[in-house]
């Protein structure tokens, strides 16, 4: 009978990871979906970014409120889970404070656990009033209505509830301790959670132990539950910045992917060598679609990148187009590549492999006249804190509309003939190019 | 360029004018400025003439790749038939297409923006700069997307702007927040999509918050966008929109 507790917890625990594992791989092999990318580059600099930029949040701190706050909460997120490291082997063996042992250093590990548990809750309330009362502008535009606004609240709420109950566990813990109730050590230093002893001193020690033992439970399951909300929710990013930091764009931002596809075409255009009248030798593929209009047509890390974006806005506020009142806004183009994934992804699980669905990513989720609004700034890519990059996708749409489709706006056909025809994107002669010299 | 190539010598470095600069009225003017730059520098240079074309960036911007490659193609096989190695472009976009995009494709050359080239030969003390009619003035720079967040250059231009002993004011939004001017991307070719307001209007007003005498530039078509924004706030009287280079040559009075 006494071991029940510990195999409760094993089951718990079991099913708790298990399910965030299969979230994990159904993760994995949604962004498989997706082409195959060569990732050049030195793996030094790539690593160097995860440590400066995902580890070291150089980033987030260009807003320097938001950042700080931010820095707290992951901060807090990641000293808390050794915390959780001790929940996890006391529920497997039935200890209690296994860590305790560790004499003042444990002292001091509850202590800052403690302290950064209650930074975490100041932070939280901050970035819920900045969401819900403030009201921020980049937490108000048109594709954050719904669910990715209830979606960012219950993030909130989740934290702030696993804070208040690792506090409260404490707190009886202490109480209990004090009391010299059996199998409650004396371990550990609470500066916050002391503040709820003359709340508990009076309650009798069963009572306590009800209390004790109801928030540890509570905490351990309210992380397990987290845990699996990550995959149904924007919150990814904080598992996903990681990899996406590492497979973020080394080269400059102004030098935009060259297409392979249409290099070949182009060298036999202009090979006078070439046969004209050749058909194209046996077993050679069809030569791929050109730009994208499916999630399919994207590749790994764009794909990655829209699971890792965790709709926080500094893109969409930095964009000229949305600041000028234009449909685009770079988030709402992850938002939309990561909804439509999904959907095909759901569509590939019920049916072995994707069965057309008469939708697309282009005009079923993403307008043309919002890719059309984009000035290739990159005021986007250099604002986001964990290397997104909704440019590219603008860019490999825009390809499909215009080479797959000749769907590109009028002025820009005349300006794509101008080109072909005199050299510019002006109705001038290649003659006169050298007039300014005699003007 | 030819001409070199007749006599079988090689320039120094080759001026890739660009099409604002060979065609836009407006543009042509920072043409001459920088020209009569290199001239005084004594730079050996030279120019493709009719032989330049477009580099493709507003092809590729507006999705047309097959364009893009066969403009870049066309213009390797020239820029590599002359055995160019170094160029200087006045158009961060030129400047960025060449550096960035053309390697990959067979072209690979030492580019460099004007506000570069400039300040090399200001530390080499092949030009001298001096703030003349503009000392003191109350200046504001606009960053060029191609050339700031694009290509990571904020400084060049600002030290040549404080050799001309400007009193050098930033917008809000500047070097690798700067915003775009509306123009990049091909949007120069069309007409904005539906919205509250025009992006250069936006951005001018942005830059008429620093009480400027000037907007300076360093690319010819921020140049035309913030040239429209200060008309369309009847401003023009009381703002010029400048190119770095101009400022130079008019500083000494080229």
């Amino acid at each position: 009978m006494q071991y029940i507790p510990n195999i409760i917890f094993l089951i718990v625990l079991v099913v708790g990871i298990g399910y965030f594992t299969k979230n994990i791989r159904r993760i994995i092999r949604n962004i498989k979906l997706g082409q195959e990318v060569d990732v050049k580059g030195d793996k030094k600099e790539r690593w160097g970014n995860v440590m400066r930029i995902a580890l070291g949040q150089s980033k987030m701190v260009v807003r320097p409120i938001a950042g700080i706050m931010h820095i707290i909460v992951y901060v807090g997120f990641i000293i808390i889970n050794i915390e959780v490291l001790e929940i996890i082997i006391d529920g497997l063996f039935g200890t209690h404070r296994i860590f305790a042992s560790l004499g003042v250093i444990y002292d001091y590990l509850i202590a800052s656990f403690e302290i950064l548990a209650f930074l975490v809750i100041v932070a939280v309330v901050v970035f819920w009033f900045r969401r819900n009362i403030n009201k921020l502008r980049r937490f108000m535009s048109p594709e954050m209505k719904g669910w990715p606004r209830n979606d960012g609240n219950i993030i909130l709420y989740f934290e702030v509830v696993l804070m208040v109950l690792f506090l409260t566990m404490n707190g009886a813990d202490h109480v209990l301790q004090h009391m010299g109730s059996d199998y409650y050590t004396e371990a550990g230093m609470f500066p916050i959670s002391i503040h709820l002893y003359p709340l508990l001193e009076s309650l009798s020690e069963e009572t306590l132990i009800l209390i004790e033992r109801t928030a540890w439970w509570l905490h351990i399951i309210g992380i397990l539950v987290f845990l699996n909300y990550l995959y149904f929710s924007k919150h990814l990013h904080i598992i996903l910045a990681f990899p996406n930091v590492y497979f973020g764009n080394l080269t400059a931002k102004g030098k935009f992917r060259n297409l392979e596809s249409v290099t070949k075409e182009v060298k036999l255009m202009m090979d006078p060598s070439a046969d004209p009248y050749a058909s194209p030798p046996e077993g050679e593929e069809a030569p791929a679609k050109f730009g994208a209009s499916d999630v399919m047509d994207l590749n790994r890390i764009q794909l990655l990148n829209a699971y890792t974006c965790t709709e926080c806005g500094r893109c969409t506020s930095e964009c000229p187009a949305n600041q000028t009142g234009k449909k685009l806004s770079p988030r709402k183009i992850m938002m939309d590549t990561r909804d439509r994934l999904q959907e095909v992804a759901l569509n590939v699980e019920k049916h072995g492999e994707f069965q057309p669905d008469g939708k697309q990513l282009l005009d079923d989720y993403i307008t043309r006249e919002e890719l059309w609004a984009c000035t290739t700034c990159n005021a986007c890519v250099e604002a986001c804190p964990v290397s997104i990059d909704p440019l590219s996708i603008i860019m490999d749409m825009r390809q499909y509309l215009v080479m797959e489709q000749s769907a590109a706006p009028n002025e820009l056909n005349v300006t794509m003939t101008n080109i072909e025809n005199n050299a510019a994107p002006w109705p001038f002669n290649q003659m006169d190019r050298a007039n300014w010299i005699k003007d | 360029m030819a001409e070199y190539m007749a006599q079988g010598k090689s320039p120094e470095v080759l001026f890739w004018v660009g099409c604002a600069g060979s065609f836009d009225d407006r543009a042509k003017k920072i043409t001459k400025a920088f020209a009569k730059l290199l001239n005084n520098a004594k730079v050996d240079f030279a120019v493709l003439g009719t032989e330049e074309s477009c580099t493709g960036d507003p092809a590729k911007r507006a999705g047309n790749e097959f364009l893009f490659q066969m403009q870049a193609m066309m213009n390797i096989e020239v820029l590599n038939g002359y055995g160019i190695k170094k160029i200087v472009t006045t158009c961060p976009h030129c400047f960025n297409t060449l550096k960035n995009e053309y390697p990959e494709l067979g072209g690979d050359y030492q580019v460099m923006h004007h506000t570069q080239f400039l300040k090399s030969l200001l530390n080499e003390g092949r030009l001298k700069v001096e703030g003349g009619k503009f000392k003191g003035k109350r200046i504001t720079f606009h960053d060029p997307c191609y050339l700031g967040r694009a290509n990571n250059e904020y400084e060049a231009p600002r030290e040549l702007l404080q050799k001309l002993e400007v009193e050098l004011v930033e917008m809000k939004r500047c070097k690798s927040r700067g915003l775009c001017c509306g123009a990049g991307g091909a949007q120069m070719f069309k007409e904005p999509e539906k919205g509250d307001k025009d992006i250069n209007i936006e951005r001018t007003e942005e830059a008429m918050e620093t009480q400027p005498e000037i907007i300076a530039a360093g690319c010819p078509f921020c140049n035309t966008m913030m040239s429209d924004g200060v008309k369309g706030k009847h401003k023009e009287d009381s703002i010029e929109v400048m190119d770095v280079a101009e400022m130079i040559a008019n500083a000494t009075e080229l």
